[in-house]
Protein backbone atom coordinates (compact mmCIF):
# COMPACT_ATOMS: atom_id res chain seq x y z
CA UNK A 1 0.00 0.00 0.00
CA UNK A 2 1.14 3.53 -0.63
CA UNK A 3 2.34 5.11 2.13
CA UNK A 4 0.84 8.32 2.90
CA UNK A 5 0.07 10.63 5.88
CA UNK A 6 -3.01 12.21 7.64
CA UNK A 7 -4.38 15.50 9.10
CA UNK A 8 -6.75 15.03 11.54
CA UNK A 9 -8.47 17.50 13.76
CA UNK A 10 -8.92 15.73 17.44
CA UNK A 11 -11.26 17.20 20.03
CA UNK A 12 -9.84 15.19 23.51
CA UNK A 13 -11.49 15.05 26.47
CA UNK A 14 -9.16 16.75 28.99
CA UNK A 15 -9.93 16.19 33.03
CA UNK A 16 -6.91 16.76 35.52
CA UNK A 17 -8.56 14.50 38.17
CA UNK A 18 -12.16 13.14 39.60
CA UNK A 19 -12.41 16.48 41.45
CA UNK A 20 -12.03 19.12 38.60
CA UNK A 21 -14.28 19.18 35.73
CA UNK A 22 -13.85 18.56 32.72
CA UNK A 23 -13.56 19.85 28.67
CA UNK A 24 -13.01 19.34 25.15
CA UNK A 25 -9.52 20.55 23.77
CA UNK A 26 -9.03 20.64 19.85
CA UNK A 27 -5.64 19.57 19.05
CA UNK A 28 -4.20 19.18 15.04
CA UNK A 29 -2.60 15.65 14.64
CA UNK A 30 -0.34 16.67 11.67
CA UNK A 31 1.37 13.82 9.69
CA UNK A 32 -0.41 11.03 11.15
CA UNK A 33 0.88 8.01 9.37
CA UNK A 34 -1.72 5.40 8.09
CA UNK A 35 0.12 2.33 9.35
CA UNK A 36 0.32 3.73 12.88
CA UNK A 37 -2.06 2.52 15.69
CA UNK A 38 -4.64 4.92 17.19
CA UNK A 39 -2.26 4.96 20.26
CA UNK A 40 0.72 5.57 18.52
CA UNK A 41 -1.20 8.77 16.58
CA UNK A 42 -2.04 10.19 20.26
CA UNK A 43 2.09 9.42 21.14
CA UNK A 44 2.70 11.25 18.50
CA UNK A 45 0.23 14.69 19.32
CA UNK A 46 1.92 13.69 22.78
CA UNK A 47 5.24 14.24 21.75
CA UNK A 48 4.03 17.90 20.23
CA UNK A 49 2.50 18.66 23.30
CA UNK A 50 5.55 18.03 25.54
CA UNK A 51 7.81 19.96 23.45
CA UNK A 52 5.64 23.04 23.91
CA UNK A 53 5.40 22.57 27.85
CA UNK A 54 1.89 21.78 27.78
CA UNK A 55 0.65 18.50 29.47
CA UNK A 56 0.30 15.08 27.88
CA UNK A 57 -2.98 13.31 27.18
CA UNK A 58 -3.37 10.62 29.72
CA UNK A 59 -4.83 7.20 28.71
CA UNK A 60 -4.45 3.57 29.77
CA UNK A 61 -1.95 0.93 27.53
CA UNK A 62 -0.09 -1.95 28.10
CA UNK A 63 0.84 -4.48 25.72
CA UNK A 64 -0.29 -2.62 22.57
CA UNK A 65 -1.33 -5.93 20.87
CA UNK A 66 -4.39 -6.34 22.03
CA UNK A 67 -4.47 -8.78 25.10
CA UNK A 68 -3.99 -7.01 28.30
CA UNK A 69 -7.08 -4.95 27.85
CA UNK A 70 -5.71 -1.88 29.45
CA UNK A 71 -6.13 0.60 26.87
CA UNK A 72 -9.74 1.44 25.33
CA UNK A 73 -11.85 5.11 25.17
CA UNK A 74 -14.61 5.98 22.62
CA UNK A 75 -13.69 7.36 19.54
CA UNK A 76 -16.80 9.39 18.13
CA UNK A 77 -19.33 7.91 20.31
CA UNK A 78 -17.89 4.23 19.77
CA UNK A 79 -16.31 1.95 21.71
CA UNK A 80 -12.58 1.54 20.69
CA UNK A 81 -13.53 2.99 17.51
CA UNK A 82 -15.53 2.03 14.30
CA UNK A 83 -14.02 -1.24 13.55
CA UNK A 84 -15.60 -4.44 15.48
CA UNK A 85 -13.68 -6.69 16.94
CA UNK A 86 -10.42 -4.25 17.65
CA UNK A 87 -8.96 -2.59 20.63
CA UNK A 88 -7.22 1.34 20.12
CA UNK A 89 -4.28 -0.21 20.57
CA UNK A 90 -4.78 -2.43 17.13
CA UNK A 91 -6.69 -0.16 15.42
CA UNK A 92 -4.83 1.13 12.34
CA UNK A 93 -4.94 5.04 11.43
CA UNK A 94 -6.00 3.35 7.74
CA UNK A 95 -9.35 3.50 9.02
CA UNK A 96 -9.73 7.14 8.74
CA UNK A 97 -9.97 9.55 6.51
CA UNK A 98 -7.88 12.73 5.78
CA UNK A 99 -9.25 15.95 7.55
CA UNK A 100 -11.31 13.99 10.08
CA UNK A 101 -12.83 15.41 13.35
CA UNK A 102 -12.63 12.73 15.96
CA UNK A 103 -13.91 13.31 19.20
CA UNK A 104 -12.29 10.95 21.62
CA UNK A 105 -13.80 10.55 25.21
CA UNK A 106 -13.24 8.37 28.07
CA UNK A 107 -15.27 5.47 29.07
CA UNK A 108 -18.28 7.14 30.87
CA UNK A 109 -20.03 4.88 33.93
CA UNK A 110 -20.89 5.92 37.33
CA UNK A 111 -18.58 2.57 38.94
CA UNK A 112 -15.64 4.01 35.98
CA UNK A 113 -14.37 7.27 38.15
CA UNK A 114 -12.57 9.08 35.38
CA UNK A 115 -8.92 9.35 36.82
CA UNK A 116 -7.13 11.73 34.71
CA UNK A 117 -8.22 12.71 31.09
CA UNK A 118 -9.16 9.14 29.09
CA UNK A 119 -7.91 7.13 31.75
CA UNK A 120 -10.84 5.84 34.30
CA UNK A 121 -10.89 3.22 37.56
CA UNK A 122 -11.85 0.06 36.40
CA UNK A 123 -11.45 -1.78 39.90
CA UNK A 124 -14.88 -2.10 40.23
CA UNK A 125 -13.44 -5.18 38.32
CA UNK A 126 -11.30 -6.30 40.14
CA UNK A 127 -13.42 -6.17 42.94
CA UNK A 128 -16.10 -8.59 40.95
CA UNK A 129 -13.27 -10.81 40.25
CA UNK A 130 -12.27 -11.30 43.69
CA UNK A 131 -15.57 -12.45 44.64
CA UNK A 132 -14.87 -15.54 42.55
CA UNK A 133 -13.38 -15.44 39.14
CA UNK A 134 -10.88 -17.81 40.17
CA UNK A 135 -10.92 -21.36 41.24
CA UNK A 136 -10.42 -22.48 44.79
CA UNK A 137 -10.54 -26.25 45.47
CA UNK A 138 -7.68 -28.28 45.16
CA UNK A 139 -7.37 -29.19 41.36
CA UNK A 140 -4.69 -31.47 41.63
CA UNK A 141 -1.43 -31.15 39.12
CA UNK A 142 -2.08 -30.40 35.24
CA UNK A 143 -3.96 -33.45 34.20
CA UNK A 144 -2.98 -35.42 31.02
CA UNK A 145 -4.74 -33.91 28.02
CA UNK A 146 -8.02 -35.93 27.31
CA UNK A 147 -7.93 -37.13 31.16
CA UNK A 148 -10.83 -35.16 32.01
CA UNK A 149 -13.58 -35.28 29.27
CA UNK A 150 -15.23 -31.57 28.38
CA UNK A 151 -17.79 -31.78 25.89
CA UNK A 152 -16.80 -30.04 22.90
CA UNK A 153 -19.20 -27.07 22.84
CA UNK A 154 -18.59 -26.71 26.43
CA UNK A 155 -15.05 -26.08 25.81
CA UNK A 156 -15.61 -23.79 22.66
CA UNK A 157 -17.59 -21.51 24.94
CA UNK A 158 -15.64 -21.52 27.71
CA UNK A 159 -13.06 -20.62 25.45
CA UNK A 160 -14.83 -18.20 24.12
CA UNK A 161 -15.57 -16.11 27.58
CA UNK A 162 -11.66 -16.68 28.51
CA UNK A 163 -11.21 -14.10 25.04
CA UNK A 164 -12.34 -11.20 27.76
CA UNK A 165 -9.34 -8.93 28.65
CA UNK A 166 -11.95 -6.79 30.81
CA UNK A 167 -11.10 -3.41 29.08
CA UNK A 168 -14.21 -2.30 30.02
CA UNK A 169 -15.94 -1.40 26.78
CA UNK A 170 -19.36 -3.48 27.28
CA UNK A 171 -19.46 -1.72 30.27
CA UNK A 172 -18.32 1.79 28.28
CA UNK A 173 -20.83 1.45 25.46
CA UNK A 174 -24.16 0.04 27.26
CA UNK A 175 -26.78 2.35 27.66
CA UNK A 176 -27.23 0.87 31.29
CA UNK A 177 -23.52 0.91 32.02
CA UNK A 178 -23.90 -2.82 32.75
CA UNK A 179 -21.16 -5.08 33.22
CA UNK A 180 -23.27 -8.20 32.23
CA UNK A 181 -20.85 -9.20 29.37
CA UNK A 182 -17.74 -9.15 31.23
CA UNK A 183 -19.24 -10.81 34.41
CA UNK A 184 -20.89 -13.32 32.40
CA UNK A 185 -17.49 -13.81 30.43
CA UNK A 186 -15.98 -14.50 33.62
CA UNK A 187 -18.24 -16.95 35.38
CA UNK A 188 -18.88 -18.98 32.00
CA UNK A 189 -15.20 -19.22 31.67
CA UNK A 190 -14.72 -21.21 34.79
CA UNK A 191 -17.76 -22.77 35.41
CA UNK A 192 -18.30 -24.52 32.22
CA UNK A 193 -15.24 -26.60 33.21
CA UNK A 194 -14.69 -29.76 35.64
CA UNK A 195 -12.00 -27.50 38.17
CA UNK A 196 -14.64 -24.40 37.95
CA UNK A 197 -17.33 -26.40 37.87
CA UNK A 198 -17.05 -27.46 41.91
CA UNK A 199 -17.55 -23.46 42.98
CA UNK A 200 -20.59 -23.02 40.58
CA UNK A 201 -23.49 -21.82 42.03
CA UNK A 202 -21.61 -19.86 44.38
CA UNK A 203 -19.41 -18.29 42.11
CA UNK A 204 -22.28 -16.65 40.11
CA UNK A 205 -24.14 -15.81 42.99
CA UNK A 206 -21.41 -13.67 44.64
CA UNK A 207 -20.03 -12.33 41.25
CA UNK A 208 -23.64 -11.11 40.79
CA UNK A 209 -24.00 -9.46 44.01
CA UNK A 210 -20.60 -7.74 43.54
CA UNK A 211 -21.61 -6.32 40.58
CA UNK A 212 -24.51 -4.84 41.70
CA UNK A 213 -23.02 -3.82 44.91
CA UNK A 214 -20.58 -2.01 42.39
CA UNK A 215 -23.53 -0.24 40.96
CA UNK A 216 -23.61 -1.49 37.13
CA UNK A 217 -26.95 -1.07 35.60
CA UNK A 218 -28.74 -4.27 34.59
CA UNK A 219 -29.15 -5.86 30.69
CA UNK A 220 -31.73 -4.19 28.83
CA UNK A 221 -30.29 -6.90 25.58
CA UNK A 222 -29.46 -4.28 23.19
CA UNK A 223 -26.13 -6.06 22.11
CA UNK A 224 -24.01 -2.72 21.98
CA UNK A 225 -21.87 -4.33 24.53
CA UNK A 226 -21.09 -7.34 21.99
CA UNK A 227 -20.78 -5.16 18.78
CA UNK A 228 -18.18 -3.61 20.94
CA UNK A 229 -16.37 -6.16 22.25
CA UNK A 230 -12.96 -5.87 21.24
CA UNK A 231 -12.79 -9.79 21.83
CA UNK A 232 -16.43 -10.25 20.60
CA UNK A 233 -18.12 -12.18 23.29
CA UNK A 234 -21.66 -12.92 22.54
CA UNK A 235 -24.73 -11.36 23.80
CA UNK A 236 -25.94 -15.40 24.35
CA UNK A 237 -23.07 -15.76 26.91
CA UNK A 238 -25.39 -13.09 29.05
CA UNK A 239 -28.55 -15.59 28.61
CA UNK A 240 -26.35 -18.17 30.10
CA UNK A 241 -25.20 -16.15 33.04
CA UNK A 242 -28.91 -15.21 33.61
CA UNK A 243 -29.87 -19.24 33.75
CA UNK A 244 -26.73 -20.02 35.88
CA UNK A 245 -27.65 -17.48 38.34
CA UNK A 246 -31.39 -18.87 38.57
CA UNK A 247 -29.94 -22.07 39.08
CA UNK A 248 -27.64 -21.14 41.58
CA UNK A 249 -30.92 -19.33 43.88
CA UNK A 250 -32.50 -22.62 43.51
CA UNK A 251 -29.94 -24.65 44.41
CA UNK A 252 -26.97 -23.22 46.40
CA UNK A 253 -26.44 -24.68 49.69
CA UNK A 254 -26.40 -21.77 52.27
CA UNK A 255 -23.14 -20.90 53.91
CA UNK A 256 -21.23 -23.69 56.53
CA UNK A 257 -22.49 -22.15 59.66
CA UNK A 258 -19.53 -20.80 62.20
CA UNK A 259 -18.28 -18.37 59.20
CA UNK A 260 -19.62 -15.88 61.31
CA UNK A 261 -22.43 -14.92 59.29
CA UNK B 1 -6.54 -20.06 50.04
CA UNK B 2 -9.18 -18.08 50.26
CA UNK B 3 -12.31 -19.46 49.18
CA UNK B 4 -14.90 -18.23 47.26
CA UNK B 5 -17.00 -15.79 49.59
CA UNK B 6 -20.05 -16.59 50.64
CA UNK B 7 -21.03 -14.16 52.51
CA UNK B 8 -20.17 -11.04 50.92
CA UNK B 9 -23.17 -9.44 50.52
CA UNK B 10 -25.90 -10.34 53.00
CA UNK B 11 -28.80 -9.07 51.72
CA UNK B 12 -28.30 -12.15 49.15
CA UNK B 13 -28.49 -14.74 51.03
CA UNK B 14 -31.62 -15.88 50.41
CA UNK B 15 -32.98 -17.29 47.53
CA UNK B 16 -36.05 -15.08 47.08
CA UNK B 17 -33.25 -12.15 46.77
CA UNK B 18 -32.65 -13.61 44.09
CA UNK B 19 -35.83 -11.12 42.53
CA UNK B 20 -33.90 -8.35 43.62
CA UNK B 21 -30.56 -8.96 41.59
CA UNK B 22 -30.34 -7.18 38.26
CA UNK B 23 -30.19 -10.37 37.00
CA UNK B 24 -33.92 -11.40 38.68
CA UNK B 25 -35.80 -8.22 38.40
CA UNK B 26 -34.80 -8.93 34.40
CA UNK B 27 -36.68 -12.28 34.73
CA UNK B 28 -39.69 -10.63 36.76
CA UNK B 29 -40.16 -8.23 33.78
CA UNK B 30 -39.68 -11.09 30.93
CA UNK B 31 -42.35 -13.11 33.01
CA UNK B 32 -44.82 -9.75 33.48
CA UNK B 33 -43.86 -8.80 29.67
CA UNK B 34 -44.60 -12.30 28.71
CA UNK B 35 -48.08 -12.84 30.82
CA UNK B 36 -49.02 -9.82 28.68
CA UNK B 37 -47.76 -10.74 25.55
CA UNK B 38 -49.71 -13.80 25.57
CA UNK B 39 -53.28 -11.95 26.61
CA UNK B 40 -52.56 -9.25 23.23
CA UNK B 41 -52.45 -12.08 21.35
CA UNK B 42 -55.58 -13.57 22.53
CA UNK B 43 -57.52 -10.75 22.67
CA UNK B 44 -56.44 -9.89 18.90
CA UNK B 45 -57.48 -13.34 17.64
CA UNK B 46 -60.85 -13.14 19.38
CA UNK B 47 -61.67 -9.30 18.29
CA UNK B 48 -61.38 -11.02 14.97
CA UNK B 49 -64.93 -11.98 15.29
CA UNK B 50 -65.64 -8.73 14.15
CA UNK B 51 -65.24 -9.53 10.62
CA UNK B 52 -67.44 -12.79 10.71
CA UNK B 53 -70.96 -10.40 12.32
CA UNK B 54 -71.68 -7.73 14.98
CA UNK B 55 -74.10 -10.71 16.52
CA UNK B 56 -70.46 -13.27 17.04
CA UNK B 57 -68.24 -10.13 18.60
CA UNK B 58 -71.20 -9.21 20.67
CA UNK B 59 -71.67 -12.59 22.06
CA UNK B 60 -67.78 -13.41 22.86
CA UNK B 61 -67.85 -10.61 24.26
CA UNK B 62 -70.86 -11.48 26.45
CA UNK B 63 -69.22 -15.23 27.06
CA UNK B 64 -65.86 -13.82 28.19
CA UNK B 65 -67.68 -11.53 31.09
CA UNK B 66 -70.50 -13.28 32.10
CA UNK B 67 -68.62 -16.21 33.81
CA UNK B 68 -66.43 -15.66 36.81
CA UNK B 69 -63.11 -16.25 34.91
CA UNK B 70 -63.26 -13.10 34.15
CA UNK B 71 -62.15 -11.69 37.58
CA UNK B 72 -59.39 -14.75 37.65
CA UNK B 73 -57.81 -13.51 34.54
CA UNK B 74 -58.49 -9.37 35.50
CA UNK B 75 -56.56 -10.27 38.59
CA UNK B 76 -53.60 -11.70 37.01
CA UNK B 77 -53.28 -9.25 34.07
CA UNK B 78 -53.26 -6.26 36.98
CA UNK B 79 -50.82 -8.16 39.00
CA UNK B 80 -48.69 -8.79 35.92
CA UNK B 81 -48.87 -5.10 35.00
CA UNK B 82 -48.51 -3.99 38.52
CA UNK B 83 -45.09 -5.47 38.57
CA UNK B 84 -43.85 -4.89 35.15
CA UNK B 85 -44.61 -1.52 35.59
CA UNK B 86 -42.88 -1.47 39.07
CA UNK B 87 -39.93 -3.19 37.89
CA UNK B 88 -39.67 -1.33 35.06
CA UNK B 89 -39.50 2.13 36.80
CA UNK B 90 -37.06 0.37 39.04
CA UNK B 91 -34.30 -1.03 36.43
CA UNK B 92 -34.94 2.65 34.38
CA UNK B 93 -33.83 4.22 37.60
CA UNK B 94 -31.12 2.07 38.79
CA UNK B 95 -29.37 1.75 35.15
CA UNK B 96 -29.94 5.86 34.39
CA UNK B 97 -28.14 6.36 37.86
CA UNK B 98 -25.83 3.89 36.16
CA UNK B 99 -24.86 5.64 33.51
CA UNK B 100 -24.04 8.72 35.37
CA UNK B 101 -24.83 12.40 34.68
CA UNK B 102 -22.23 12.69 32.47
CA UNK B 103 -23.47 11.42 28.81
CA UNK B 104 -20.94 11.32 26.05
CA UNK B 105 -20.75 13.86 23.61
CA UNK B 106 -21.63 11.45 20.65
CA UNK B 107 -23.64 8.71 20.62
CA UNK B 108 -23.34 5.04 18.87
CA UNK B 109 -23.98 4.94 15.47
CA UNK B 110 -23.38 1.82 12.94
CA UNK B 111 -23.07 -1.34 13.92
CA UNK B 112 -21.90 -0.88 17.08
CA UNK B 113 -25.27 0.98 18.35
CA UNK B 114 -28.36 -0.35 19.72
CA UNK B 115 -31.67 -0.28 18.19
CA UNK B 116 -34.24 2.55 18.84
CA UNK B 117 -36.86 -0.01 20.11
CA UNK B 118 -34.62 -1.38 22.52
CA UNK B 119 -33.39 2.23 23.50
CA UNK B 120 -36.55 3.38 23.92
CA UNK B 121 -38.55 0.97 26.52
CA UNK B 122 -39.64 2.62 29.04
CA UNK B 123 -41.15 5.41 26.88
CA UNK B 124 -43.07 2.79 24.84
CA UNK B 125 -43.97 1.34 28.37
CA UNK B 126 -44.71 4.90 29.69
CA UNK B 127 -47.57 5.27 26.47
CA UNK B 128 -48.74 1.88 25.95
CA UNK B 129 -49.88 2.34 29.61
CA UNK B 130 -51.58 5.54 29.09
CA UNK B 131 -53.25 3.29 26.26
CA UNK B 132 -54.24 0.78 28.56
CA UNK B 133 -56.05 3.45 30.86
CA UNK B 134 -57.98 5.25 28.22
CA UNK B 135 -58.63 2.39 26.32
CA UNK B 136 -60.96 0.70 29.39
CA UNK B 137 -61.85 4.09 30.15
CA UNK B 138 -63.29 4.07 26.37
CA UNK B 139 -64.28 0.50 26.08
CA UNK B 140 -64.98 -1.23 29.50
CA UNK B 141 -66.27 1.91 31.23
CA UNK B 142 -67.93 3.60 28.31
CA UNK B 143 -71.30 3.87 26.80
CA UNK B 144 -73.07 0.52 27.89
CA UNK B 145 -75.25 -0.03 25.16
CA UNK B 146 -77.86 -2.61 24.55
CA UNK B 147 -78.49 -5.57 21.67
CA UNK B 148 -80.24 -8.90 21.36
CA UNK B 149 -78.23 -11.65 20.19
CA UNK B 150 -80.10 -15.42 19.79
CA UNK B 151 -82.68 -14.04 22.52
CA UNK B 152 -80.38 -13.01 25.07
CA UNK B 153 -79.76 -9.47 26.10
CA UNK B 154 -75.98 -8.45 26.35
CA UNK B 155 -73.55 -5.18 26.01
CA UNK B 156 -73.60 -4.22 22.05
CA UNK B 157 -69.47 -3.65 22.14
CA UNK B 158 -69.74 -3.53 18.56
CA UNK B 159 -71.79 -0.68 18.37
CA UNK B 160 -69.27 0.85 20.62
CA UNK B 161 -66.51 -0.26 18.64
CA UNK B 162 -67.52 1.22 15.40
CA UNK B 163 -68.77 4.33 16.90
CA UNK B 164 -65.01 4.83 18.07
CA UNK B 165 -62.69 4.45 15.27
CA UNK B 166 -65.07 5.99 12.89
CA UNK B 167 -63.21 8.98 14.80
CA UNK B 168 -60.31 10.25 13.18
CA UNK B 169 -58.85 11.23 16.90
CA UNK B 170 -59.24 8.38 18.35
CA UNK B 171 -58.71 6.28 15.60
CA UNK B 172 -54.96 8.26 14.76
CA UNK B 173 -54.01 7.32 18.79
CA UNK B 174 -55.01 3.56 18.43
CA UNK B 175 -52.94 3.24 15.20
CA UNK B 176 -49.94 4.95 16.96
CA UNK B 177 -50.30 2.77 20.18
CA UNK B 178 -50.60 -0.41 18.21
CA UNK B 179 -47.63 0.81 16.43
CA UNK B 180 -46.01 0.90 19.53
CA UNK B 181 -46.70 -2.20 21.01
CA UNK B 182 -45.60 -3.53 17.97
CA UNK B 183 -42.18 -2.19 18.51
CA UNK B 184 -42.23 -2.99 22.60
CA UNK B 185 -42.92 -6.83 21.42
CA UNK B 186 -40.42 -6.70 18.76
CA UNK B 187 -37.22 -5.75 21.57
CA UNK B 188 -39.41 -7.71 24.49
CA UNK B 189 -39.95 -11.22 23.17
CA UNK B 190 -36.47 -11.54 21.75
CA UNK B 191 -35.12 -10.35 24.92
CA UNK B 192 -37.46 -12.46 26.97
CA UNK B 193 -35.36 -15.66 25.84
CA UNK B 194 -32.07 -14.04 26.83
CA UNK B 195 -33.55 -13.02 30.51
CA UNK B 196 -34.96 -16.58 30.89
CA UNK B 197 -32.07 -17.89 30.47
CA UNK B 198 -32.73 -20.16 27.06
CA UNK B 199 -30.95 -18.25 24.48
CA UNK B 200 -27.60 -19.70 23.20
CA UNK B 201 -25.59 -18.68 20.31
CA UNK B 202 -27.24 -21.33 18.03
CA UNK B 203 -30.77 -20.14 18.70
CA UNK B 204 -30.08 -16.14 19.03
CA UNK B 205 -30.95 -15.91 15.42
CA UNK B 206 -34.40 -17.79 15.62
CA UNK B 207 -35.02 -16.01 19.10
CA UNK B 208 -34.38 -12.51 16.73
CA UNK B 209 -37.22 -14.02 14.58
CA UNK B 210 -39.65 -15.12 16.63
CA UNK B 211 -39.82 -11.68 18.23
CA UNK B 212 -39.93 -9.90 14.79
CA UNK B 213 -43.02 -12.24 13.57
CA UNK B 214 -44.60 -12.42 17.02
CA UNK B 215 -44.14 -8.52 16.81
CA UNK B 216 -45.98 -8.24 13.39
CA UNK B 217 -48.63 -10.50 13.78
CA UNK B 218 -49.89 -8.84 16.86
CA UNK B 219 -49.39 -5.20 15.58
CA UNK B 220 -51.01 -5.75 12.05
CA UNK B 221 -53.83 -7.88 13.52
CA UNK B 222 -54.63 -5.23 15.84
CA UNK B 223 -54.64 -2.65 12.99
CA UNK B 224 -56.80 -4.52 11.02
CA UNK B 225 -59.55 -3.75 12.93
CA UNK B 226 -59.76 0.08 13.48
CA UNK B 227 -58.42 0.31 9.75
CA UNK B 228 -61.46 -1.64 8.50
CA UNK B 229 -64.24 0.45 10.26
CA UNK B 230 -62.45 3.56 9.77
CA UNK B 231 -62.51 3.05 6.25
CA UNK B 232 -65.40 1.40 6.48
CA UNK B 233 -66.72 5.18 7.25
C1 LIG C 1 -49.32 -4.88 26.63
C2 LIG C 1 -48.48 -4.47 27.50
C3 LIG C 1 -47.03 -4.87 27.59
C4 LIG C 1 -46.37 -5.96 27.10
C5 LIG C 1 -46.93 -7.10 26.28
C6 LIG C 1 -44.99 -5.83 27.49
C7 LIG C 1 -44.01 -6.73 27.20
C8 LIG C 1 -42.69 -6.59 27.54
C9 LIG C 1 -41.69 -7.60 27.36
C10 LIG C 1 -41.93 -8.96 26.78
C11 LIG C 1 -40.51 -7.09 27.80
C12 LIG C 1 -39.15 -7.76 27.79
C13 LIG C 1 -38.76 -8.24 29.15
C14 LIG C 1 -37.38 -8.83 29.17
O1 LIG C 1 -36.46 -8.24 28.59
O2 LIG C 1 -37.21 -9.87 29.77
C15 LIG C 1 -40.76 -5.76 28.23
C16 LIG C 1 -39.78 -4.91 28.70
C17 LIG C 1 -40.05 -3.65 29.17
N1 LIG C 1 -41.29 -3.08 29.38
FE1 LIG C 1 -43.05 -3.88 28.77
N2 LIG C 1 -44.82 -4.67 28.19
C18 LIG C 1 -46.05 -4.06 28.28
C19 LIG C 1 -46.33 -2.88 28.94
C20 LIG C 1 -45.39 -2.07 29.53
C21 LIG C 1 -45.68 -0.92 30.33
C22 LIG C 1 -47.07 -0.42 30.64
C23 LIG C 1 -44.46 -0.40 30.71
C24 LIG C 1 -44.10 0.81 31.56
C25 LIG C 1 -44.80 1.71 32.02
C26 LIG C 1 -43.43 -1.21 30.16
C27 LIG C 1 -42.09 -0.97 30.29
C28 LIG C 1 -41.10 -1.82 29.91
C29 LIG C 1 -39.69 -1.57 30.03
C30 LIG C 1 -39.05 -0.30 30.57
C31 LIG C 1 -39.03 -2.72 29.57
C32 LIG C 1 -37.53 -2.91 29.47
C33 LIG C 1 -36.98 -3.36 30.77
C34 LIG C 1 -35.51 -3.64 30.67
O3 LIG C 1 -35.11 -4.33 29.74
O4 LIG C 1 -34.76 -3.18 31.52
N3 LIG C 1 -44.02 -2.24 29.46
N4 LIG C 1 -42.10 -5.48 28.09
S1 LIG D 1 -2.85 -1.92 25.23
FE1 LIG D 1 -3.18 -4.01 25.78
S2 LIG D 1 -5.09 -4.35 24.83
FE2 LIG D 1 -4.62 -2.39 24.09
Amino acid sequence: MKDHTLKLKLKVWRQASSKTLGRFVEYEASEVSTHSSFLEMIDQVNEGLIKKGEEPITFDHDCREGICGSCGFMINGEAHGPLKGTTVCQLHMRNFKDGETLTIEPWRAQAFPIIKDLMVDRSAFDRIIAKGGYISVDTGNAPDANSLPVPKPDADDAFMSAACIACGACVASCKNASAMLFVSAKVNHLSLLPQGGVERPERVHSMVAQMDAEGFGACTSTGSCSASCPKEISLSNIAKLNRELLFSALTRRQAPSGDGV
Amino acid sequence: MQSVDLNSVKSFRCPSNYFFTSVGKKLVMGISGLVWAGFVMGHMAGNMLMFISPGAYNSYGHALTSGGLIYVVETVLLTALSIHVFFAVWLTVDNRRARGSQGYALSQKGSKGASIASRTMAAQGSLILAFIIFHLITFKFGPVYETTVNGVQMRDLHRLMVEVFQQPGYFAWYVFCLVLLGVHLRHGISSIFQSLGVLNSNNQATFQKVGIVYAIVVSLGFLSQPISVFLSR
